[in-house]
């Protein structure tokens, strides 16, 4: 009776062996080709498609957006979220999120303000906030792989735990007087007016996209996103590497912590209020699939280049502050519905 | 008997008392008639949300949205009471209920309709509708002076010795009961949750139940609108800010799956009771409200440790282990 089964699949399909387009969403090539077509029409080349035209726009109706000074000066209104939306980039990657970015940040301020009002010198300072991160970071991942708790419920327990801590050292004081140091490098310029911690931004940009794109880390880092089970059935070790991106993530929200407090001088309860979702706004505004396994590091830099464009032409056009919070929506809305209402229906669930 | 104490809904109301019975040995104020009632009345509209957030969830899915669509229907209808101060209050409920019914179709809509995250598309709209709040307020605040006194009124005023805010709170949980464990509806929502393929496959229109599950969640949070704002006879564009997480807390305390699927309305109820409690107690036994949020942290972290172990499946052996192999054959012997 199972001859006939077994004689069909002794058969060699010829096709069988070659690489065929697959239904599945995602594909991993062992190294695509470059196809000008497809290159053209991905989610970046829309995105800087999107950037240019939101640069122009603003250049032309506002007469002083294109003051050198005052665009450099723009930059300093996401250059920090910007620091974290890079790690939470690679574990909206490898299907994880960490909700608790904003928690871990208010965190380091205040160990950095403690630190400082009991003395310690300037230069710890940054370590401490890092070695906060991290150890926050820690937190969240070893409850993501010791425990296989979803971590998005982790993460929205964490950033209650971060947060109520933080404010629990603070009480309603405020930390304030922080060292020249981290006055320098939060508000501070490379060559009189280029902002520090753009550059700081951009060498982290190409550290994270050297990671993500030319390493075999990388390569599993989507392989996990992709499937995790057969990435653990490959042989790839799934959770140190996740346990892995929830410390970096955490390092690098110490890191912005650092930055944003030396730029705006104090620690107060509220600092970086909602800031997580505004992060991962900007991840998945960057083509990045929150299924896991697709985006790219160059996608989210422009998708921050983008909607920072629009808050600084925004800002100079004097529209407060909360009308960026809709553009912001709908701009995410329209992506990510525009290409599904453009391709028709699928049935597919 | 030992079935119901193993439930994790037992478990977890007996820890709500034993909670209320230890602060109220610390501070007997607490377990006054008064103070549980103040208490239930402020649980109301957390477990409102929760159940609304748990039929969500059970779909797989997540709505980031309520809090801002809470505070769009809330100052709507604030201003439209405060523009016709003779509107009766029936009215003015049901607009706030049909603004939240038609903010949460949208999200149903796109999340339905074309397939697409809701984690994402609650994000988007979360932010559009706490913008818009904004946008028709001026940015302004609407105080208590200017609000009609029944429409501040109503939320507290007393029915046979309950506040309203609990009649509501209780129809609301038969409501929610019905649809969850007694109507076809409810029980195509678990199938979607547990098995979207297969659910497909059975003819359970997928897009549609998605479409109205997210319309009633949205719908609850437009009455809740109403209530917050009367209860507290002020709207303003921050109100209910990072509610969203509060709510979903409650629903992880109770019990219910972030992987779909599972969950109940008991525990949904309880979980919203829970953080109630512990929001209530804080102050009565003298702890510093600065403590409320770590403490908050530590319960959610705890309870889904605990429901982690409850329901742990370990991993597949799809390979003969070898080391169960010569156990069997050590007892066989």
């Amino acid at each position: 009776m199972n001859t006939s089964t077994v004689m069909s699949t002794e058969v060699k399909d010829p096709a069988a062996d070659k690489p065929t387009a697959s239904t599945s969403r995602y594909i991993i090539a062992d190294r695509q080709n470059f196809r000008l077509g497809a290159a053209l029409g991905s989610w970046e080349s829309m995105l800087a498609l999107l950037f240019v035209a939101a640069f122009t726009i603003c250049a032309i109706v506002q007469p002083h957006f294109l003051d050198m000074y005052n665009l450099a000066d723009g930059t300093f209104n996401f250059s920090e979220k910007a620091m974290i939306a890079l790690p939470m980039a690679l574990l909206i990657i490898c299907r994880e999120i960490d909700i608790s970015v904003s928690g871990i940040l208010a965190l380091s301020s205040v160990a950095i303000g403690l630190a400082h009002t009991n003395g310690a010198p300037p230069e710890v300072l940054l370590p401490i906030a890092i070695a906060t991160g991290t150890a926050c970071g820690w937190l969240n991942g070893i409850m993501v792989t010791r425990y296989k708790l979803p971590s998005i419920v982790v993460t929205i327990g964490t950033v209650s735990l971060f947060r109520g801590l933080a404010s629990v050292v603070l009480g309603d004081k405020a930390f304030t007087g922080y060292p020249q140091l981290m006055t320098d490098w939060g508000q501070g310029y490379f060559f009189g007016f280029i902002p520090r911690e753009f550059v700081v931004l951009l060498v982290f940009a190409l550290l994270f996209a050297g990671f993500l794109h030319c390493t075999t880390w990388g390569r599993r880092v989507y392989a996990i996103g992709n499937n995790p089970v057969a990435a653990r059935f490959s042989g790839i070790p799934v959770d140190s590497y996740r346990l892995g991106l929830f410390m970096l993530t955490g390092a690098m929200a110490g890191l912005a912590a650092w930055f944003l407090t030396g730029r705006i001088g104090s620690t107060r309860p509220n600092i970086a209020m909602g800031w997580e979702l505004e992060v991962i706004t900007m991840v998945i505004l960057g083509g990045v699939s929150i299924a896991g396994g697709a985006g790219t590091i160059g996608g989210v830099l422009l998708a921050v280049l983008t909607l920072g464009t629009v808050t600084y032409g925004l800002s100079l056009a004097n529209i407060p502050g909360i009308y960026m919070t809709i553009v912001v929506g709908i701009l995410l809305l329209v992506t990510i519905a525009l290409p599904r209402l453009l391709r028709g229906k699928r049935i597919a669930k | 008997m030992k079935e119901i104490l193993k439930m994790r809904e037992t478990q977890l109301a007996i820890s709500i008392v034993v909670l209320i019975a230890l602060v109220g040995s610390r501070a007997p104020v607490f377990v006054s008639s008064s103070s549980l009632g103040n208490l239930l009345t402020d649980s109301t509209l957390l477990i409102m949300l929760a159940l609304a957030q748990m039929l969500v969830i059970v779909t797989r899915g997540i709505d980031l949205s309520v809090a801002s669509t809470l505070a769009l229907s809330g100052m709507m209808s604030a201003l439209l009471a405060v523009r016709f101060p003779e509107l009766p209050l029936p009215v003015v409920m049901l607009v706030a209920v049909a603004i939240g019914l038609v903010l949460g179709l949208v999200n149903g809509y796109l999340i339905g309709y074309l397939d697409l995250a809701p984690i994402v598309v609650t994000l988007g709209t979360m932010s559009v509708y706490r913008g818009l709040v904004f946008v028709l307020s001026g940015g302004a605040w609407v105080s208590s002076h200017q609000m009609p006194p029944e429409f501040i009124a109503f939320p507290l005023s007393r029915f046979l010795g309950v506040t309203n805010l609990v009649w509501i709170a209780g129809l609301t949980i038969l409501v929610f009961w019905y649809i969850a464990m007694h109507s076809r509806f409810g029980r195509d929502l678990y199938a979607v949750g547990n098995a979207p393929a297969s659910a497909r496959y059975v003819g359970i229109p997928i897009a549609k139940r998605l479409f109205w599950t997210y319309g009633i969640s949205g719908a609850v949070a437009g009455l809740c609108g109403y209530l917050w704002v009367a209860r507290y006879a002020v709207a303003y564009t921050e109100i209910a800010y990072g509610f969203e997480f509060t709510v979903i807390a409650a629903c992880v305390i109770g019990g219910v799956s972030i992987a779909g699927g599972s969950g109940s309305v008991a525990g949904a109820v309880l979980g919203g009771l829970f953080l109630a409690v512990i929001g209530n107690a804080l102050p009565v036994v003298k702890v510093s409200p600065f403590w409320q949020s770590a403490l908050t942290g530590v319960v959610i972290l705890t309870a889904v440790l605990i429901n982690a172990r409850n329901g742990k499946t370990g991993g597949r052996q799809i390979l003969p282990l070898h080391l169960n192999k010569a156990n069997a054959q050590g007892s066989a012997a």
